[in-house]
Order: structure tokens, then sequence, then C-alpha cells
């Protein structure tokens, strides 16, 4: 009872993150418990979207899992210089994930996994200091994988399989820092976009090296949400042939989600403890810029540049087996962000992040589990600007900066049914 | 395990209520910003139309609420302080009711609109004014600025009966403007005054006296140059009230009328041959011109011959007060050389103080509506007089056939009364600013930065270009929100380096410049 309780406070006292860019790495609060490591660990249906290979190993028949988070991040902005400060009130995210494996036979599984691994809700104050750059921004992505599991021999399995996205994305901006009808109301466009499909794909291995020591491997692909013919308002507008806005047209433009590579190993050094690593690489370098084509010829196209680098995360996750009833987890992350110097746009505030994240299963009866996380992620407080906006009404260059602190704070709950 | 349960959810709870993303020091902290030696609790602003916020040609709600000293009160709002009172507008428009009716000379504000050929051109937003004047407010109001305001006026007891802007909110109508300003016992203050002393004669192109000598404003017309001493009295019998209690303050000083578009937009040779309806007429002017060049050569003023070129643009021909009139000798010379008493008379009438404009002569923005079209009053004039319509079109067209008149043009000599006026009372802030150990923000050094080069900013380069430069209104003369913003900044920086002040200035990129809108 003391240790469990000592794990527990020690879990929280680390401290924790969350993901750079518009990733959310919240795919499984087993998973998520150690620091969202799991490429190498096999632990349940959570492993369609951590290493699809390893299904075939689970001792049990069928296995689903399904959970969710809540989300409560927010933003603080400020400008030491003119004294302007903000505060995001985003809505509570509730990301959600639904997995199923089914051994079929001995050396094939065969699963579906549902979840949500892009997304992003940001909301700042209406005409904000920032609102030229974005007032609102909802984006969001449903993963549909169905999966297959093939076990070579006892030490080496593959598996894989298609992925169906819809995504969605609603996007509110002002069109310039200034421009506004005579009675001072700013002029805004919203962009929303809805039913954007696109498909990819996820390869993965996985390799027993001894009894305690097995390594993994997952790919997933790029997939290009291209939205197409979305609708774009224009609200505010001065009645002047110099602001031929439309009352509303449709827009073009692609949002990437990037590919990313995981590597990783679990260590079970002693009977009930094990320790897994794994690495991500997300390769944001397709993030190049965010590029929007208004089918009307009188709206300026708009060009948003954001030459995100690839990123790298580093994740730690220990589980204690402690008893009957109780598994207890704890990891430990530091997410590195992808956004270069610049182009730190508030609308994916993300800079480097430590991140802590504690959880546990309790066992209620032998077919059910219930999951529990939590994750806080820490970012320190930094400096940082947007260097390439174009004001599209004169053509000139326009920075925005200032101080910027995140904060966000993940519970999440979910259920592991086995048969 | 119970008690385990118990633990972590109330460690997931203390995480819930201290979730919120918190600076270490933030600007909302008390102590953040400071206001130095100042005290900002009760800041007043004195001045005339800059001070009010007036834009467009208006004076406006969005116009006010971007007044200088409202953007300097939402900053020292960050360093103690305290609430910053104006006398707003009923709207967006601007314009004066008086009862009901629209009070002449008091319209709407200017937006910019597009013509069907794609022409822009500031006009009069076509709305009803709302503000009427005789909807009292209750003053005094922390800002105290009056729109039309001289520096002699803000002590005239009884302003309030001769001026709508601070009818509206004058305490009473035998009150003053700096009676009024006082009463608020300002802790700290600034005072904008004298542009209208000489701007007023320099808008109308100098059709005013230039009053030095005259100690007695009650005797001056509005359109008059102030003399430096009422000036110098009235000035510091302001700043004396301002600072009966002590007050800290701001002192700023006149701008030159040559920093300002209204007087440096429309060029002083804007006659092109390539102009459809000027151009081919250009041997046919030149051949009329002949005669009179050779008489002003006779007369010793071959400098005043009127030549237009066929290759370049042409200056205007403008009436110039300053030369010696020469009337009756070019009609006696013509009539010399043959021509009809008559018509001689009439071109000795219209060419004797005539030359055409050089680089020193300052057309007023509201010449380029004039500029090639028929006089109509000189033309109703010379039918009058007898000569056949036909003639008399060709001899009233403004600036070519008819010399630009005195309101059109601001003309070295007229420049030279102003500039001598301006540089007496520039003088006389300077040396009170000094004896009072106030602030000072040389407006006149800032403003010709803006004019000559422009001034560089966080989105690009401040100018005074009429309509794009971003630093003045469609009026020419008063400035933008974003002009607005770069006087709060020069007073705020002046007040951080004066009190040992540290008070946030503003982004001048978040305010705006001029609105386009059309009518229809």
């Amino acid at each position: 009872m003391k240790k469990l309780l000592l794990l527990a406070v020690f879990a929280l006292a680390t401290a924790v993150t969350y993901a750079g860019g518009y990733r959310v790495s919240l795919q499984g609060n087993k998973s998520l418990a150690m620091g969202h490591t799991g490429v190498a660990v096999v632990n349940s249906s959570e492993l369609v979207f951590f290493n699809p290979a390893g299904l075939v190993y689970l001792e049990n028949k069928l296995s689903i899992s399904a959970g969710a988070s809540g989300v409560f991040s927010n933003v603080a902005y400020q400008n030491e210089t003119t004294g302007a400060s903000s505060m995001t009130d985003s809505p509570v995210g509730t990301p959600l994930y639904f997995y199923a494996s089914y051994k079929a036979t001995d050396w094939l599984a065969l699963g579906v996994g549902v979840y949500t691994p892009y997304g992003s809700s940001v909301e700042y104050p209406d005409d904000w200091a920032g609102s030229h750059l974005v007032n609102n921004i909802d984006l969001a992505a449903i993963y549909i994988q169905p999966t297959i599991s093939l076990k070579f021999n006892d030490k080496f399995s593959v598996g894989g399989g298609p992925i169906f996205v819809i995504g969605s994305v609603n996007f509110n901006r002002n069109l310039s820092k200034t421009l506004s009808t005579i009675e001072g109301e700013r002029s805004e466009v919203t962009l929303d976009a809805s039913g954007v499909n696109a498909t990819g794909w996820v390869a993965s291995a996985m390799f027993h090296a001894t009894d305690q020591i097995t390594i993994g491997a997952t790919y997933r692909s790029e997939i290009i949400m291209e939205a197409r013919d979305g609708d774009a308002t224009f609200e505010n507008i001065p009645n002047s042939p110099l602001t031929p806005f439309p009352a509303s047209t449709t827009f073009n433009a692609d949002l990437p989600l990037p590919a990313e590579m995981t590597v990783g190993l679990s260590y079970k050094f002693c009977e009930r403890f094990l320790f897994a690593f794994d690495f991500n690489r997300t390769f944001w370098d397709v993030y190049d810029s965010l590029d929007i084509d208004f089918a009307s010829e009188d709206v300026p196209d708009s060009f948003n540049a954001r030459n995100y680098k690839n990123n790298s995360i580093y994740r730690f996750g220990l589980q204690y087996d402690a008893t009957k009833m109780f598994t207890l987890r704890a990891g430990y992350y530091f997410d590195e962000s992808p956004v270069q110097p610049g182009y730190f746009a508030p609308e994916t505030p993300r800079n480097d992040s430590n991140n802590f994240t504690a959880g546990l299963t309790v066992n209620v009866g032998s077919h059910l589990q219930v999951d529990a996380s939590f994750l806080y992620s820490h970012f320190k407080e930094v400096d940082a600007s947007y260097d390439y906006y174009v004001d599209s009404t004169n053509g000139s260059t326009v920075p925005f900066g200032g101080k910027y602190k995140t904060n966000a704070f993940v519970p999440g709950l979910g259920l592991t049914y086995k048969l | 395990m119970k008690n385990t349960f118990k633990i972590v959810l109330g460690l997931l709870a203390i995480g819930l209520v201290s979730c919120d993303a918190e600076f270490e020091t933030a600007v909302s902290d008390e102590g953040f910003y400071d206001s130095g030696s100042a005290d900002l609790s009760r800041y007043v602003a004195v001045g005339n139309s800059l001070t009010a916020g007036y834009a467009d040609g208006s004076l406006y709600l969005s116009g006010q609420e971007n007044s200088y000293p409202n953007i300097m009160a939402q900053q020292f709002a960050f360093a103690g302080g305290g609430d910053f009172t104006q006398p707003l507008v009923n709207d967006n428009f601007g314009g004066l009711l008086s009862n009901g009716t629209p009070i002449p000379g008091f319209g709407t504000r200017f937006v910019l609109s597009v013509d069907d050929q794609g022409n822009r051109a500031p006009v009069r937003l076509d709305e009803m004014p709302t503000t009427d004047i005789s909807n009292v407010l209750p003053g005094p109001f922390n800002n105290m600025g009056v729109p039309g305001a001289k520096s002699f006026h803000l002590s005239t007891p009884g302003y309030a009966t001769l001026n709508p802007y601070f009818t509206r909110f004058a305490t009473s109508t035998s009150t003053t403007v700096i009676a009024d300003a006082a009463a608020m016992n300002p802790t700290f203050f600034t005072l904008w005054i004298g542009n209208n002393d000489i701007l007023s004669f320099a808008t109308s192109g100098g059709t005013g006296v230039d009053q030095t000598g005259n100690f007695d404003p009650s005797t001056y017309g509005p359109n008059d140059i102030t003399d430096p001493n009422v000036f110098a009295a009235a000035y510091s019998g302001q700043v004396d009230a301002l600072t009966a209690n002590g007050a800290d303050g701001v002192l700023l000083n006149i701008a030159d009328v040559t920093s300002i578009p209204y007087f440096t937009t429309v060029p002083f040779a804007p006659l092109s041959p390539l102009d459809p309806n000027f151009g081919p007429q250009i041997p046919t002017l030149n051949a009329t011109f002949t005669p009179l060049n050779q008489a002003f050569a006779f007369l010793g003023v071959p400098e005043r011959s009127i030549v237009f070129s066929q290759t370049a643009a042409s200056s205007l021909v403008i009436h110039d007060e300053g030369l010696a009139d020469l009337s009756a000798q070019l009609a006696a010379v013509l009539v010399g050389g043959g021509l009809d008493p008559v018509t001689a008379g009439l071109y000795g009438q219209q060419f004797g103080q005539a030359r055409q404009a050089n680089a020193g002569d300052l057309p007023v923005l509201v010449s380029s509506g004039v500029i090639g079209k028929l006089n109509q009053g000189r033309f109703d004039a010379l039918v009058a007089a007898g000569v056949p319509p036909a003639t008399a079109g060709q001899l009233s067209v403004n600036g070519v056939t008819y010399p630009m008149e005195d309101q059109f043009v601001l003309v070295p000599v007229e420049q030279q009364m102003i500039a001598t006026a301006a540089a007496a009372y520039n003088a006389t802030i300077q040396a009170i600013a000094d004896a009072k150990d106030l602030g000072f923000v040389d407006a006149k050094a800032n403003l010709a930065q803006v004019a000559n080069g422009g001034v560089v900013y966080d989105g690009g380069v401040l100018t005074s270009t009429f309509g794009t430069g971003g630093a003045f209104s469609l009026d020419g003369v008063h400035p933008t929100p974003r002009g607005y913003a770069y006087v709060s900044n020069l007073i705020i920086n002046e007040m951080n380096r004066k009190y040992n002040a540290h008070i946030p200035t503003v982004l001048i990129s978040d305010y705006a410049t001029i609105t386009a809108a059309n009518n229809n």
C-alpha cells in the first residue's frame, strides 16, 4: 500500500507534455500513462495504433479498448512592449479511440481502430492582438484503420493496414490588422470544410529479442487532407470596390498530416516491472506553407509560411503490476517543437514541452479493465514571433510576437474488454 | 486501497484547478509598469482638433476612440492611470446638428470612394448626422480638445457660444476651455495648441491677414495669423492654470505646414501635354500668350511669361499677391501693341499679378478639384462685362488662362508669414517647457521626418503621402488613427524619459488608416 502511494505521487511530481504542431498524442490510456510508449509493449488492442504487428501476441481471442481524454489546454499571450495580453478560452477537446482485435488463428489477428491523432482547438478572444492570424480554429481528423497482424514465429511478426481519414476544419481570422467597416467592425473570414477524405497506410514489425526484451517499429504514412470547395464566408466588409470580398466563396487548401516513424523497446526488468522507450520522428517538413486558394478572383489567395521541421519525441514509460487488481503506470516524454524561429503562429503555439504522465488500470472481474490516465504538459514561457504575415491590403510584412505560455492537462478514462 | 484512490483523485483535482497558463511575471501584475515620478491618476488633455481625435474632416466616434489622449490613457491604465472620459459624439458618420438641423460647415466624415472609372477620391459620407449640440453633455471631460480652437480661444469666456464643438460639453456658456480643464484638477496634462493660429490662414490659401502687431484677438478674422505675443500670453496662462496644483505634463510644439499633405499633394506643375483636354490646345494657348509675354518683357518682368510645354508638364498660372500689381501698365502696353482697350483692360486685370508657379508654391489639396475647370464666377463676370461667351469661357480656365485664385495656392510670401509666426510660437512653447520643467515633444521635427523619408514602424514606413502614406486622414490635415498612435508613442517616450516612467507604447500597425466606402 505504501509503495503504491509513493509511485502515484512520484508520477505526478515528474512533469508531463503533449505534442508538437497539431499532433495530439492521446491514442490509448494504458500507453499514455506510460508516456505514450507502446511500440514494443504487448498490453491490449491499443496495439492497433502503436504496433499492429503485436496484436497477434495478445493472449485473448478478443480484445477491445475504448476511451476518451479531456484536453484542458490554454494559451496565455502578452507583449511587454505594448502591454497587450490575451488568454485562450478553448473548448475542452475530447479525442476518442476505439480498438478491437480478434485472433483468428495462432498466426493471424485481425483488428480495427478508430482514433484521432491530429487535431487542434484553439479559441482566442475575438479581435485580440493576433486576430489577423487567428481568432479560432477547430481542426479534426478521424482515422479508421482495418488491421492485420501476422506471426512468422514466436519472435517475429508484422502488421499493418490501410487508413481512411475523415477530416474537418473551421478557421476564423480577421482579414487584416485594421480593415473594418465605417462602424469599426473588423472584417473577417471564416473557412469551413468538412467531410474531407483521404487515405494512407501503416506498417509495423515486432521482434521478441529475449523473454524480457521486445523491439518494435511502426511507420504511419503521410496523409494530405485536400479540402476542396470548402465554404469561405466574409463578414464586415467595407462597401467599396477596393475591398471586393464577396459574402461567400469557396476555397481549396491542403493540410498535411505528416508521416510518423516510431522505434522502441520494452524491457521487463523484473517480475512485475516493465520499462518502455519509444522514439518518434514526425516528418513535419511537409508542412511548408498553408495556402488557401479562393475560388473568387476578387479574393487574394492566402499564403501562410509554416516551414516546419521534422521533430523528435523521446518517450519513457514504466509499468508496475502492483496487485492482481491494480496496474500502475508512469511516464515522461520530451516533445521537440517542429516550429522554427520566426514561424511561431498562434494557431498552433507549440514550443518544446516536458510531459509527465501517470495512470492505472483497475481489473474489474476477469474480462473488464478500467484504464485511467493523466497527462500534464509543461511548456516553458517562450518569446517568439511569426515574421511572415503579409498584409493583403497593402503588401507590407508585419511581424507578430510576444511571450506565450501554454499549459495542457489531460485526464483520460477508458475500458478494456478481453475474452 | 481506498485511500490511494482518494489521494490520486485529489491530486488530479489540484491539477484541474491550477491549469491556467500563467506567466512568471505578467503585464497585468501590479508594478510591471510604472509612471515614474508622474502621477497619472487624473490625466487631462487640452488642445484643438488634434487632441479631440478629429479626422477625415469630421469628429466621429471611432476617431475619438483613437485620439492620441485616449490611446495614451489606455496605456496609462497599466501604470496607475485613472478613468479617461471624452465628450463622445453619437455616431461614426460625423457631422453636427443643431435642434435637428445640420450645421453648415460641420458635415460628415470623408471616406475613400471609387467611381465607375476606378478613380479614387475622398467624398463626404452620405449619412444624416445624429449628434445634436443642443444635447449638452455634463462636462468637464478628461479630453478637453476642441476642434477649431486657436490658442487664445481656450481662454476666451463664452467660447461655447462661438464653437459648436465646445457648446456640446462646456459646463456653462460663459466658461472657458481652460477653466473647465483646470476644474478637473489634473495630476498630469498634455497641451497641444497653436496649430490653428497659423493653419486656418494656411488652409485658406493665405486669404486671411497676418495680425502680428495686433494684440487684440477679438478683432481677428477666422483665417488670420495670431500675433506671437497674443499666443505667448494665452499659452503661458494656460500652462499656469494646468500646473496650479503641481501637475506634471508634456507640451507639444507646432508642425510645419509643409509636413501636411494638404499642401504637398497637388503638384505646382500638373498640366500634362498628354491630357486630351489640354495638350491639343497648347499651340493656340502659347500663340495667345505671345503678346502678353512681349508686354511682360517690355515692362522688365520677363520672368512672368506664361509658356506651356508640349513635352513636359507645365506649371499652373497663379495669382501671387506678393507681386507688384502691373494691371494698368500691362493694359497700356497691350493697347500700344494694337489691342482694343476693353480687351487690354481685361488682360491687364487678369494677369497684373500673375505668373507661373514654381517649386516654392504650394497648391492646396482642394485646388485639385478646380484646376483646368471653368471658373464660373469669372465667366459670369466677363459675360456681364460684355465679353462674348466663347471668349469668356477661354479666359476662365482655372490655372491655365485664369490664374489660380489666392485661396488655392500658398505662395512663398504667405509661407514666410506662417513660418515666422510658427517659429515664434515654438520658441514660446520650448521656453515655457524649460521654465516649468515640463516634458516637451518636438512635433515639428518628428512630423517633418514623417514627411521627408518617413518613419519605419513594425508594419512598414509611415509617410505623409496623401491617401497611402498612413499618417494622414482624408482631409489632408489631421492624422489617421495610425498617425495619432505615432504621436502617442512620441509623448509616452518623452514621459518615460522625463519622468523615469515605464509606460508601454503601442504598435502603430494595430491602428487603422483611411476608410474605404462608397455611398450608394
